[in-house]
């Protein structure tokens, strides 16, 4: 069987504070074809943050491997580039130094000055942040925010692009509106792209396959999902689509029915 | 024929408006600023007047205080040799002596605050030594110094740097401690090394507490500057303030309060000046 670009092992997570034990994951596995866009959906608390943040490298996994492109994931780095859910701007960075920050940290020898100085204007724009170089990010929208925020992360050039709830933080319509812009990006540069939503229009919209997480504690893998659905996709034609519909139904269904979440007395 | 370019031609009017305009907002600024001061200090100093110009009273009023100092207030700069100096040369002595303190306080405070803050071992192991010496009263402190520097001059400082340096110390502890996660991942993940997470992350984000301690640093400093001095001697505003006090000059005590109180008011609002300039855009947006 040929190995996947990225492959998650039996991977097990367990937080450990003092006596108490909570055991978060439980045997993880997954593997991820090279330009595959996977999302990740579940209940809240199932985990699925730990999963990305694993596969970041920013946790170690109680046990099991994580494997990219041939190598052992331990620690965090420019090659699995995270788009965080509060954008983590820097305050005191324009949007330009933002994105420099990890260019010129990462390019330093590979590229000359003016080479990264290109560089990160052109991740810029095609975010369509140019117009806002100069600006500091409390000068600026959250919708643009998150848009610096995945500029950031596409100029480390990462194999696989992480994006832990990129959306979540906005309203609607700039989500519709980024959403496009995330679909335009990745039928350019064909990245590798895991996604953590909770939005399940989101999910079936932009990825190629939908893994549902079953809920906490000792969250694994409940079910995937292939979306059979044509690129580019557009979500105004999709909204009639049957097969569209059909696998939001199977997902909704998934994280409705046979996950129910208990409430919490 | 080709059209002729639109030229505009400015008019006295166009500069008028704009003209006004500034100064009616120097007017509100002066209005809304200046004058609640200006009326309490009035109402204070006429307080003073009447309370002190009794026959008995034990302190000059503010009239007699100008008549006797009056040689002290116009010429601050005399220079009669010896400790005999004028009130400029005083507080110039004094701040000198505050500023090598400071400084040193600053560097060495700072680097101690960013290791406690970043290393667990080492508040557990610093903290309880900084907490117990830091109720030491600034005074307290300066027989100690005199006895191992026998130098008034190094001692003073030796004042300056102990009293200043618990405020930075805790404060910037406590900013270094407070780097949101997100921002410390984010170097992770780009692979910033040690001294350039220091400059480019630990510095900016921790710098509002940084200059917080700063802050209340210079103030005490400037508290206990004038004391230690009593104590020293030498040109410098304490030792004025004991020497007039020797020689019954009430008045030149007086004036010197105001002095160092307003040196001090100055002192304070540099820092804050400086620590807005250069956190300016630190809040998270």
């Amino acid at each position: 069987m040929a190995a996947s670009y990225l492959q998650i092992e039996q991977v097990s997570m367990d937080f450990t504070r003092g006596d108490l034990t909570s055991h978060v994951l439980q045997n993880i596995n997954l593997k991820i074809d090279k330009g595959e866009y996977i999302s990740i959906i579940g209940h809240s608390g199932c985990g699925k943050s730990t999963v990305l943040n694993i596969v970041a490298g920013l946790l170690r996994a109680t046990s099991g491997v994580v494997i990219l492109d041939g190598k052992e994931v331990n620690d965090p780095g420019p090659d699995r580039s995270l788009v965080f859910q509060n954008h983590s701007l820097l305050p005191w960075l324009t949007v330009y130094e933002n994105v420099a920050l990890a260019v010129n940290k990462i390019f330093k020898h590979s590229k000359s000055a003016a080479e990264r100085h290109e560089w990160t204007l052109r991740n810029l724009e095609m975010v369509n942040m140019t117009h806002a170089l100069n600006k500091r990010p409390a000068e600026i929208s959250g919708g643009m925010k998150q848009r610096v925020g995945i500029a950031r992360a596409l100029s480390m050039e990462p194999k696989v692009l992480l994006l832990d709830e990129p959306f979540g933080a906005l309203d609607a319509l700039t989500r519709a509106h980024l959403q496009d812009e995330v679909m335009r990006i990745q039928s350019e540069l064909k990245n590798t792209v895991m996604m953590i939503t909770h939005d399940v229009d989101e999910a079936v919209l932009l990825s190629d396959r939908i893994v549902m997480m079953t809920n906490g504690p000792s969250a694994t893998i409940g079910e995937i999902l292939k979306i059979d659905l044509p690129r580019p996709r557009d979500r105004i034609t999709l909204a009639d689509d049957p097969t569209y519909n059909h696998y939001r139904h199977q997902v909704l269904s998934f994280l409705y029915e046979k996950q129910r979440k208990v409430d919490v007395a | 024929m080709p059209a002729e370019p639109l030229v505009i031609k400015p008019r006295v009017a166009d500069f008028k408006k704009p003209l006004v305009g500034i100064l009616k907002k120097w007017k509100t600024f002066l209005i809304s600023r200046f004058l609640p001061p200006l009326i309490v200090m009035t109402i204070l100093v006429g307080v003073w007047e009447l309370t002190c110009s009794r026959p008995d009273a034990s302190l000059p009023s503010a009239s007699a205080m100008l008549e006797q100092s009056w040689e002290l207030i116009v010429n601050p700069f005399y220079d009669n040799g010896g400790n005999d100096v004028g009130m400029a040369w005083q507080i110039l002595a004094s701040l000198e002596r505050v500023a090598y303190g400071y400084l040193i306080a600053v560097v060495v405070g700072v680097s101690l605050g960013v290791l406690i803050g970043q290393s667990t071992w080492a508040l557990r192991g610093l903290d309880p030594v900084f907490q117990v010496l830091r109720t030491v009263p600034p005074l307290a402190w300066l027989p100690l110094s005199l006895a191992g520097f026998q130098d008034s001059h190094p001692s003073a400082i030796f004042v300056i740097f102990i009293t200043a340096i618990w405020p930075i110390i805790i404060n910037t502890s406590v900013g270094v401690r407070n780097i949101p996660e997100d921002y410390r991942n984010v170097a992770r993940v780009i692979r910033l090394n040690g001294l350039e997470y220091f400059r480019q992350v630990m510095l900016p984000s921790a710098a509002p507490y940084i200059f917080s301690g700063l802050r209340i640093g210079v103030g005490l400093s400037w508290l206990a500057i004038v004391a230690a001095e009593m104590l020293i001697g030498g040109v410098g505003i304490g030792f004025f303030i004991w020497d007039a006090w020797n020689s019954s000059l009430i008045s030149d005590i007086i004036l010197a309060l105001i002095y160092v109180g307003v040196v001090g008011f100055i002192l304070d609002r540099m820092v804050a000046f400086i620590g807005n300039r250069v956190t300016r855009g630190t809040s998270a947006g």
